[in-house]
């Protein structure tokens, strides 16, 4: 898939396989695939594995997503267990999907 | 547990980190206590990331502990570029990899909270941070701002509660600043988990004149001095001003030096003062008070010891050529280097910066006598009960260091020595008052020892006449 203006490029921070990871995962695979069908790359980071990125994406809570693109920059931290949030913190209007 | 040191004395002591700031180290009895958190509380601009971070610095340059600036407030540069001016080189001791600076940005407009979450990622940083660079010091600077980046605060208290403990865990010695509350110490109350040590800083302006101030508020298993500490920060750091005399250590020298006027040798028990002992000369204008001091220098001079000379209201040129003038040239002893003046405006710093300055030469310069003159120039900036406190701490150093010190004292026309000495007097071993009198149109000078702690010295009053060859005392009047 090549990737294009419209595409959210999505980074999701956990550290190891910890049930609040697990299900922020589970959670934003469900929302991705249902509202951004094709539209959406999920790039895991697990920093238990990669300690020193921490510092480029400032995070500190876990688990934290990152939309990398489109910019600006928006975390949304915690397990993304409410949709409704995750989706406002994307900035996913619902019209256009 | 780990296995310390047995002490002899106390069996349950426990072992510290020493911070390096001059005179805290001798308030808390040797340092922080080691491998557990401290609380540094107080209000804005009131010193707690300077002390924190000199706090890293010395453990790295002069303990071979290497450690960890976690910084929440401002980002790396910005602190470097504060704390350059006390001399540290941050980016030289980041290069060296001796510290790691890691700045935690939390832009609140950014984040959505969603969920359960818990601050791992802060722990894997710290973490990252402290294997990197080996840190046996972490300072938190100032982590209450999470409280205003993120939402939920129940995590918030449960994650520094394990943060906390970790630090524990890992026997790091950590410091962590917060802003002073109203009514508590700490506005989050993080006294509530950080209960090692608690130290409360302090900065006031009064009458155009700032003074900091430091308290020991707690310190579980140790000794420490629980009075406020005044401090300052200038190029030479941070430096806090401790009352040595709690113990009363310094020993009492046998040993006796010249007043370098062989007649007043002879008034105070035959053989001058006492080593290491202080000596308060005071008079009103113009009677001599100067002089007996540089008679007081010279002697010390000859003799091949250092002098440091603090005065307030003349210039040392002025005071070298004024001296002359009695057949005194102290010249030789500046360019030789065994004389140095330190010549201040008494309103243009504080009475602490004062006291730290004449704390600091003594240090640094290692003088065996020091002259304040005048000291009553130090009254007009701070309040009579201060500056007795402060007085008390600059004698007991010197007493401690074994300088004997002398302290000038302009006693004003209309009011009586008693009066203007108060609170200043009763810390002095010797007293000698200076008069000055017009009669029969001719001027006569009188000297009179006040007292003079250890000795049998002279009550009577003494006529004396500065010449051209010095001070010379005459026993003219035998009554007094």
């Amino acid at each position: 898939m090549t990737p294009n203006a419209e595409d959210f490029v999505l980074r999701l921070y956990v550290a190891g396989q910890t049930p609040k990871c697990m299900r922020a995962f589970a959670n934003l695979k469900r929302i991705c695939e249902q509202y951004l069908t094709d539209r959406y790359r999920i790039e895991m980071i697990d920093l238990m594995k990669d300690p020193a990125l921490a510092r480029g994406d400032q995070i500190l809570a876990v688990p934290t997503l990152v939309r990398r693109m489109p910019e600006p920059v928006k975390k949304i931290i915690g397990d993304l267990s409410n949709t409704q949030r995750v989706l406002a913190g994307l900035e996913v209007s619902l019209g256009t999907a | 547990m780990q296995h310390s040191q047995p002490t002899p004395a106390r069996g349950r002591a426990i072992r510290k980190a020493p911070t390096g700031v001059q005179g805290l180290d001798e308030i808390t009895d040797g340092g922080l206590p080691l491998g557990r958190p401290t609380l540094i509380c107080g209000g804005a601009g009131s010193g707690k990331t300077l002390l924190a971070t000199s706090f890293l610095v010395y453990g790295a340059e002069k303990f071979g502990e290497p450690g960890v600036l976690m910084t929440f407030e401002e980002n790396g540069e910005e602190i470097a570029s504060d704390v350059a001016s006390l001399g540290f080189d941050l980016p030289g001791l980041v290069a060296a990899g001796k510290l790691f600076i890691d700045y935690v940005r939390i832009e609140r407009s950014e984040i959505e909270e969603t969920g359960e979450y818990d601050l791992e990622g802060l722990f894997v940083r710290l973490d990252h941070a402290i294997r990197a660079t080996g840190a046996k010091r972490v300072v938190l600077d100032t982590i209450e701002s999470l409280f205003s980046g993120l939402d939920n605060a129940n995590i918030l208290r449960a994650e520094l509660r394990r943060l906390f403990r970790w630090l524990k865990d890992k026997g790091l010695t950590a410091v962590i600043t917060a802003e002073r509350g109203e009514g508590t110490l700490t506005r989050q109350g993080l006294e509530e988990y950080v209960s090692d040590a608690v130290i409360l800083l302090d900065h006031r302006v009064s009458e155009q004149v700032s003074t900091r101030r430091l308290r020991v508020v707690k310190y579980r298993g140790s000794h420490h001095g629980t009075n406020e500490y005044p401090f300052l920060i200038d190029r030479n750091g941070l430096t806090v001003l401790p009352v040595t005399s709690l113990g009363l250590k310094h020993e009492a020298s046998d040993e006796r030096i010249s007043s370098g006027v062989r007649e007043l040798d002879q008034m105070l028990g035959g053989r001058g003062y006492f080593r290491g002992s202080t000596v308060l000369v005071s008079g009103t204008a113009g009677t001599g008070k100067t002089s007996l001091a540089a008679h007081f220098v010279d002697a010390a001079c000859r003799r091949g010891e250092r002098v440091l000379y603090f005065l307030f209201e003349e210039s040392a040129h002025q005071l070298v050529r004024n001296m002359r003038s009695i057949g005194i040239d102290l010249q030789p002893w500046i360019d030789t280097g065994v004389l140095q003046f330190r010549a201040e405006r008494p309103s243009r710093a504080g009475l602490e910066s004062h006291l730290a300055s004449i704390y600091q030469e003594v240090r640094d310069f290692r003088p065996s006598v020091t002259v304040v003159d005048a000291v009553t120039n130090l009254l007009n900036v701070g309040s009579q009960h201060d500056v007795g406190a402060m007085l008390m701490r600059v004698i007991d150093y010197l007493k401690v260091s074994g300088v004997t010190g002398l302290f000038s004292s302009l006693t004003s026309a209309n009011s009586s020595y008693e009066e203007t000495e108060a609170g200043i007097s009763s810390l002095m071993d010797t007293w000698i008052v200076l008069t000055i009198d017009e009669i029969d149109r001719e001027r006569q000078r009188t000297l009179r020892i006040l007292k003079s702690r250890g000795m049998a010295h002279s009550n009577r009053v003494h006529e004396f006449a500065l010449t051209d060859s010095g001070l010379r005392i005459t026993d003219g009047r035998m009554t007094s």
